[in-house]
């Protein structure tokens, strides 16, 4: 049994109807295999000419929304990326997004990450907070102070590093690579001043230690966050941070 | 801004279990378990190093009764298994500490290439210091 | 109440969470906290398409920058048909809100100094487009929902999608909505609504808009009985890849780049935009305005001089001459599109572009404070038409625009909540005919003889050709011809997935639906229109002629689902109407 003709190819697609199903189940449908089709293409064809039923996100289709990320043949990727002739002859499975609740099909529920958010608290902390009064020219930045950060401001919230994250599939409650990426992201930025208060956030159990370096995060990332480098880089912050709390007196912190 | 509430209870998500092999999946799986289970053979080897010095602290005898034991075949096997994880242990932490620490001179970023070769150049130093000592 | 027909009751809802919609937001919650103010869109707030937008932003900064000459280079832009008044406000108010996101984290790409660098952009005398590198949008788009987390007191409607107004004896009371994970439809009343939808790019084949770009607030308002103003205005990007529509952004031809036909000649320099020089000249040749190029475009192609791909004709963006260091530094993920799409080194090689649809200049017809005719209906951004860019807009306008209009929109829209009084109750009724409408009629599970994708490619065709870069009147006739019939055969379509749960097909005739109507409006303005100003081309009417067509044309809808429509003074302050000067 050939899984294609020359021009068309395979693709498994993981189904699911909360309704009627109690666990997915595979439905195989032949798509057109030109050389500019992306596995969204394929996706999009099906539903279009074959099956309406098919449910996924997608939007841009320039991998910068973060919508349209699935497993493909066991690997988290954004389907607007992936090319189908690099699968060629096929089949190619596609399903659900691994350590997520599938809601339907090809769509996970990620309100667990929208929860997690804000607890890092992602945005400029000033000192002078409590004031409502603005400069009226910008922070000063230099390129070399932008640099530092630029790479953990790239994240597209996608969610692929949770999905490759061995630790976030057996223990749901670590906060995961992303949200420590953007904390990161906003400790670094010269012109915030509220790691004080984002260090007992991400020093907690359920924060930075429970990562264990396994390093899929930024194997998968499609933007090259790196989110494994932040969440290292913040064990040593919080380490530091614990140990500078324990010998120096109050006043001197 | 708060997310609003999740989904009602008659439509259920389909939550699925991780298997205990899940590391069996990938490649870059199984090579992490191996290289978290090296700290055990780390471990092994620091017992055996305190075992040696101590033996060599208290006579010749016991030097040499230490000598004997490590050559029984089965010592010399969880030896060469060791020396495999700690090797393994060493070029994969290696591997990963540019990513774990960035080191800024004013604005440039040091490559994670230096960091590399300034560790093994750390290893060949100290491990050609060792063989100096032993061999004296 | 969450279980029953109404689910929640708000002072203030915006519908749409991207750039205008967020800032509204923000604005309300840091100026009237105690107003209750929720937010409900079809997609997670990142997913927005703001999230795209590339070039950057403009707002004056520069010393030898002046807020006059950013307005008319936004008025001539326009085409004079742009409302100087609002012009004005939204020249001053730039800098200021793009200063505010500097404050809220926006990276901003900076000078060695550490003050906020500008750039060229099309059509623009001076330097002053703020950018993050080319991904201004994303930037933007996240420092802004990043910032909208700090009021957790802002509820968040997520990945809902509205279907309807609640309108009473000409107010707007609320909306309805369908929850896509739980498929519960329900009422949510406010006693504002904002509208901040984006665009409907999808209404064409080649577009540089994502998925999610149906024109669903535009729909809304205009079947509540709110005018769109200026809808046959539709730009297109001169440089967007020939098969995917992606877009490649301005500001490769803001750094340098060069566009070249099949044999390799710089060929705007036929089209009366000045003389090439090696290095960009502002308001000259690749810096001219968008309508113009994608105009050149076709010449060239009419004149047999662009290349063949299997995606249709195309001219190449030239960047080889920037080098590598360039290209990296400004322009990367230009670079991480071009090689992953077209598989093509933009270091190297010529990247094949062509026009495509990009952006509405038409919309929800509003005042400076974004508010609609419609007692309790604001609208901002894409979706809105106050109007500040006439029949073209600039390029880097738009992200300025979303934030100007949005915090504008946010305090009208919390101003008029603080003293209007709670929805009647007659609006229960109308969001249980509403949800009965959606429950029998779309998820009947009536078979249907027609598709949605067949329906919607049709539609998409038809745009092409009757609301193209060039346009004639029997073309226009002949396309609303068919949208008519289009129309008829929507009703006939059946919608096969009877899940409750993300039904993505119910979701899709809903979008075909909205679609098709501000097609016929684009269409019927088009028609109405009989000259040539900006994005507009008649090949019938090919001069301007401000005599008889320097107005708005206002769509309303009638009762029976035809449209009328109706002239709207342009507002002219201190530019009298004068010749668009490119080159020279």
């Amino acid at each position: 049994m050939t899984s294609s003709t020359a021009d068309t190819i395979r693709l498994r697609v993981s189904r699911y109807r909360p309704e009627t199903d109690s666990a997915p189940h595979f439905d195989e449908y032949d798509v057109p295999l030109r050389k500019e089709w992306t596995v969204l293409d394929g996706l999009n064809h099906v539903k279009n000419e074959i099956d309406t039923t098919l449910s996924f996100r997608w939007s841009c289709r320039m991998g910068i929304c973060g919508s349209c990320g699935m497993t493909v043949d066991g690997e988290p990727k954004l389907t607007c990326g992936t090319f189908l002739s690099d699968y060629a002859p096929g089949p190619v499975t596609v399903e659900p997004l691994a350590n997520f609740p599938v809601a339907r099909d090809l769509v996970v529920d990620i309100t667990d990450f929208l929860q997690k958010l804000p607890r890092v608290s992602p945005w400029i902390i000033r000192p002078d907070e409590h004031r409502d009064v603005e400069p009226e020219v910008e922070y000063l930045q230099t390129p070399g102070q932008l640099d530092v950060y630029r790479q953990f401001s790239m994240c597209i919230n996608c969610m692929l590093c949770y999905s490759a994250c061995p630790v976030y599939g057996l223990d749901p409650e670590f906060i995961g690579p992303a949200a420590i990426a953007l904390a990161e992201r906003y400790d670094l930025d010269s012109r915030d001043h509220g790691t004080s208060q984002r260090i007992d956030v991400l020093g907690a159990h359920d924060g930075v230690w429970a990562c264990t370096f396994v390093g899929e995060c930024t194997k998968v990332c499609p933007k090259h966050v790196d989110p494994a480098s932040a969440i290292q880089r913040y064990k040593l912050k919080t380490a530091l941070h614990t140990v500078k709390a324990f010998l120096l007196p109050r006043g001197a912190r | 801004m708060s997310p609003s509430g999740g989904t009602p209870t008659d439509l259920r998500p389909y939550r699925p279990r991780i298997s205990t092999w899940w590391w069996t999946r990938k490649r870059s799986y199984i090579v992490f378990v191996l290289r978290e289970l090296s700290s055990v053979f780390i471990a092994w080897f620091v017992v055996f190093l305190v075992l040696l010095v101590y033996a060599i602290g208290q006579s010749e005898a016991a030097y040499r009764n230490f000598l004997d034991w490590a050559s029984a075949p089965w010592v010399i096997a969880l030896n060469v298994l060791s020396l495999v994880f700690v090797l393994l242990h060493t070029v994969t932490w290696f591997a990963l500490t540019p990513q774990a620490m960035e080191v800024r001179i004013d604005d440039w970023k040091v490559p994670g290439f230096h960091i590399l070769a300034g560790q093994y150049t750390g290893l060949v130093v100290v491990s050609l210091f060792v063989l100096w000592l032993v061999t004296l | 109440m969450s279980d029953g027909v109404v689910r929640a009751a708000h002072d203030v809802l915006i519908v749409g969470g991207g750039a205008a919609g967020l800032r509204a937001a923000i604005a309300i919650a840091e100026t009237e906290p105690r107003l209750d103010v929720a937010l409900i869109s079809k997609v997670y707030p990142m997913r927005s398409h703001t999230v795209s937008a590339e070039g950057g932003a403009a707002g004056v900064i520069a010393a030898d920058d002046s807020l006059d000459q950013h307005c008319y280079d936004t008025v001539s832009g326009s085409d004079w048909l742009g409302d100087q008044d609002a012009i004005e406000a939204f020249v001053r108010e730039a800098p200021e809100e793009l200063l505010q996101l500097e404050h809220w984290g926006c990276p901003w790409s900076r000078r060695p100094d550490g003050r906020v660098a500008v750039r060229a952009f099309g059509g623009m005398k001076n330097m002053r487009t703020w950018f993050a590198a080319d991904k201004t949008g994303f930037h933007m788009l996240h420092a802004l929902f990043q910032t909208s987390l700090k009021y957790p007191e802002v509820r968040r409607y997520d990945e809902e999608f509205v279907t309807t107004l609640l309108v009473d004896d000409g107010r707007v009371h609320g909306v309805v909505a369908i929850g896509l994970m739980s498929g519960r439809i329900q009422a949510i009343t406010a006693k504002s609504v904002i509208l901040c939808t984006g665009g409907c790019g999808k209404a064409f084949p080649f577009t540089t808009n994502a998925n999610i770009n149906t024109g669903d607030g535009m729909a809304l308002a205009y079947r509540a009985g709110a005018p769109l103003k200026d809808m046959e205005f539709v730009q297109y990007h001169p440089t967007g890849l020939p098969f995917t529509g992606i877009l490649i952004t301005e500001a490769a031809r803001a750094e340098g780049g060069w566009l070249l036909n099949k044999d390799g000649y710089r060929y705007l320099q036929d089209y009366d935009l000045g003389t090439p020089t090696p290095t960009p000249k502002l308001r000259s040749m690749e810096l001219g305005p968008r309508d113009r190029l994608s105009q050149a475009f076709v010449h060239e192609m009419e004149k047999g001089r662009t290349g063949q791909t299997p995606y249709g004709e195309v001219t190449y963006l030239d960047l080889r001459h920037l080098g590598e260091k360039l290209i990296d530094t400004k322009l990367p993920f230009v670079r991480e599109l071009c090689l992953k799409y077209e598989r093509i080194d933009p270091v190297r090689e010529l990247i094949p572009v062509r026009p495509v649809v990009h952006y509405m200049m038409g919309g929800v017809s509003t005042d400076l404070d974004g508010a609609t005719p419609m007692l309790g209906l604001y609208a901002a951004g894409e979706t809105a038409c106050v109007s500040i860019n006439g029949a073209n807009r600039l390029g880097s306008n738009s992200l300025p625009e979303c934030l100007v209009f949005g915090a504008r929109a946010g305090r009208a829209a919390a101003e008029h909540a603080t003293a209007a009084s709670g929805p009647p109750p007659a609006v229960e009724a109308q969001a249980v005919d509403e949800i009965r409408r959606l429950e029998h009629d779309l998820l009947g599970g009536g078979t249907g003889t027609e598709s949605i994708a067949g329906i919607r490619e049709e539609m998409q065709t038809t745009m092409e050709g009757a609301a193209g870069i060039f346009r004639t009147g029997p073309e226009m006739e002949k396309g609303a011809e068919t949208l008519t019939e289009l129309q008829e055969r929507v009703g006939k379509v059946g919608i096969a997935d009877t899940s409750r749960s993300f039904n993505t097909e119910l979701l899709a005739a809903l979008e075909l639906a909205n679609m098709l109507d501000l097609s016929e409006c684009i269409l019927a303005a088009g028609r109405q229109r009989e000259e040539s100003r900006g994005a507009h081309q008649r090949t019938d009417f090919p001069a301007r002629d401000d005599e008889r067509f320097l107005t708005h044309l206002l769509v309303h809808r009638n009762p029976d689902g035809t449209s009328r429509i109706e002239r709207h003074p342009v507002s002219i302050t201190r530019w009298p109407p004068g010749e668009r000067v490119y080159g020279r």
